[in-house]
């Protein structure tokens, strides 16, 4: 075995590769094909047709924009305040947590051991009517008598920025932590006031963790429907409550896959937006 | 019929109306009479078992809605197995007719079973005939069920299994409105449901779109066993305006149970037997038909493909005992749709028979009307029914 692979050394590259390649060929590729093939269908459940129905998606378009739209700004709100909690929070534990960091770390990650439905749940009861923090709010004056917080926008937006924190705060903490805190000390030593090193040292070198986590928050907070459909109402519909509700309830296959493709290309292109805006060397760190 | 879309053999459209042909609503009159009584075969289990015995699995599943069945010990599901052998997983795993259907067509397209040997549907949503046209359930084997015999009248003939060669009513009930008295007065009409400012983001409807609309256009002044394309949008626009509006917070299945005795919900749409059954511990909630008339249902048992016929037909032979009937039909305080079971019931609990919830009066039945089987079947109302829900 041994001399084989020292004989072809080339083919190590690939063979590390293959792994990968093929489970992404087998449980991505394939499936997304059949997804490609099933939007283009027409016709009624269970006698689906393919015709080329390039429709689908303009007819998808024109009746779901206002809920796509909406899930773009819910996911870019959450990502940003997921991002302006979790600096603080990261730069605290790599900086200054000291033998603590690995707790605090184990603490953010903690939610992952309960159920993403259940965590969700849990919020149900957190910001109920009958709940804690609506008393509060209304005890100081904050909320009116009859407002409310579940079923409202604030509480979709906040239950993704709850349930996406962790992917932004882990990225942010390995940037972070990597910092040589010597390039900090040489930067005071040129008389940078504490705000200027961090603009000009310690920022714009977390800028990969400011990166990934963004990535890893907003793309799946767009397609998320979970918050929104625990959290919210229908005035609250995201995209991927319609894609669900298209997919097992109204049993209209054609229009789910090709709203998915929508997403996706919608997510690719914001993507290459962002990639040109920031570069592509913060993206690969 | 040129659309290139609707070539193959059967549409779905085509399904449909198939199982909406000959869609005839049972009529009141019929099921007044159903709940009056009358007398039943009696016996009956032991006979299920007398001639040749058939061969039964051990266990029997049952898929079935919240709050859908007796508790108090020797349960029914006990006596069953006491007799039989037959011990039955009961899954309450039904929130409504829609996700149903939508988790258990994928294998019984493929002519799969789903792990059940009997399951539910309601005859006010399209499901029931989807399910006997698409064949994905399995004919009763009435060999085995003697107390057939015990049907009530009135539930022999409905429009998707005119013989009932597929299906036996588990229980009826009613749609109405419920409400909490911490957070509301009485809640007696769809219009303060939807209109009164004191419920606002605090009202839900069902995403059953026979339950909701038909409860609207009663309270429109429409026929809800008749429905026009103008009485229907005019109904499915006043969901819209309420939903628009935030009066409405959200479409529930059988979920609404839990916030209503919580609080969450001031009023919301609601079942009969169900808020019967949380009033025991929640003595602040209330129910009541609209004074513009309610909705009867049934639900309806049905073997699906994979399923064991020979347990499931003993099992609905048992259910159609009017002793064990009874004892479901008083503890869910639903209808039942045995022959005989009166008598029963007011040996369980003498106050049963004046219990308008599970044998409704003259008085009730007058209030109570059945959906259009053509409207459930509509697509394009199915369709215009999902996007009111942002769907």
């Amino acid at each position: 075995m041994g001399a084989f692979f020292h004989r072809h050394r080339g083919l190590t590259p690939y063979l590390l590769l293959a792994p990968g390649i093929l489970w992404l060929g087998i449980f991505f590729l394939i499936p997304l094909a059949f997804l490609g093939y099933e939007s283009l269908q027409s016709g009624l459940f269970p006698n689906f047709e393919f015709t080329w129905e390039f429709s689908n998606f303009s007819d998808a378009l024109s009746l779901y924009h206002e809920q796509l739209v909406r899930s773009f700004f819910y996911a870019g709100i959450a990502t940003v305040a997921c991002l302006l909690l979790a600096y603080p929070l990261a730069y605290w534990i790599a900086f200054r947590a000291g033998p603590w960091r690995n707790l605090f770390l184990l603490v953010i990650v903690a939610p992952f051991f309960v159920t993403y439905l259940v965590r969700t749940l849990a919020w149900l009861n957190i910001l109920a009517n009958e709940g804690p923090v609506v008393g509060f709010l209304q005890w100081a004056h904050v909320l009116g008598e009859n407002d409310r917080l579940l079923a409202t926008t604030f509480a979709v937006v906040a239950g993704i920025t709850y349930n996406f924190f962790p992917f932004m705060a882990l990225p942010l903490y390995v940037s972070l932590e990597q910092i040589d805190p010597r390039l900090l000390e040489a930067a005071k030593d040129l008389y940078a006031s504490s705000t200027k090193a961090f603009l000009r040292v310690t920022l714009p070198l977390s800028a990969p963790g400011i990166v990934a986590g963004t990535l890893l928050t907003f793309i799946p907070a767009a397609g998320d429907f979970i918050n929104a459909a625990l959290l919210g109402t229908p005035k609250q519909a995201m995209i991927g409550n319609v894609i669900q509700a298209k997919f097992l309830e109204s049993l209209d296959y054609p229009t789910a896959a090709a709203l998915s493709f929508i997403l996706m290309g919608m997510i690719l292109v914001a993507l290459l937006v962002y990639a040109r805006v920031v570069g592509t060397e913060k993206l690969t760190g | 019929m040129t659309d290139p879309r609707f070539n193959d053999p059967l549409t779905r459209r085509q399904l449909l109306r198939r199982a909406a042909v000959g869609g005839t609503v049972l009529s009141l009159p019929a099921l007044l009479a159903a709940c009056g009584g009358g007398s039943a075969a009696s016996g009956t289990t032991a006979a299920a078992t007398a001639g040749g015995k058939p061969q039964l699995k051990d266990v029997l599943n049952f898929s079935n809605w919240t709050y859908y069945i007796d508790t108090k010990k020797p349960t029914t599901f006990q006596q069953f197995q006491e007799q039989t052998g037959v011990k039955v997983n009961y899954y309450e795993d039904v929130n409504s007719n829609d996700q149903y259907f939508a988790k258990v067509q994928g294998p019984l397209s493929q002519g799969k079973g789903i792990g059940r040997d009997i399951f539910v549907a309601t005859d006010n949503s399209r499901f029931p005939g989807l399910y006997v046209s698409q064949e994905w359930v399995q004919e009763l084997d009435k060999d085995l069920m003697p107390n057939f015999a015990n049907l009530v009248d009135a539930q022999s003939s409905p429009p998707f299994d005119p013989d009932r060669k597929f299906s036996m009513p588990w229980l009826s009930g009613m749609d109405g409105i419920a409400w909490n008295e911490d957070l509301t007065g009485p809640v007696t009409t769809v219009s303060q449901l939807f209109e009164d400012p004191k419920l606002h983001g605090k009202v839900t409807v069902w995403t059953e779109m026979g339950d909701t609309l038909g409860l609207v256009l009663l309270d429109n002044g429409d026929d809800p066993s008749k429905v026009t394309d103008e009485s229907f949008n005019s109904a499915l626009e006043r969901v819209k305006t309420a939903v628009d509006s935030g009066q409405i917070i959200k479409f529930t299945g059988n979920d609404y149970v839990a916030p209503l005795a919580k609080g969450d919900y001031a009023a919301c749409f609601a079942w009969s037997g169900d808020v019967a059954q949380l009033v025991v511990d929640n003595p602040k909630l209330h129910w009541g038909v609209p004074e513009k008339g309610g909705i009867i249902w049934t639900d309806n048992m049905l073997i699906p493909l994979g399923g064991d016929v020979p347990t499931a037909s003993t099992y609905m032979n048992f259910a159609y005992d009017p002793k064990i009937s009874a004892k479901i039909a008083v503890e869910t305080t639903y209808i039942s749709a045995v022959k005989g079971v009166k008598d029963e019931a007011v040996k369980i609990d003498p106050d049963a028979a004046k219990n308008p919830l599970i044998f409704p009066d003259d008085n009730i039945l007058a209030q109570l009307h059945q959906n259009d089987p053509a409207m459930l079947n509509n697509e394009d109302y199915v369709t215009k029914w999902q996007e009111v829900q942002g769907q």
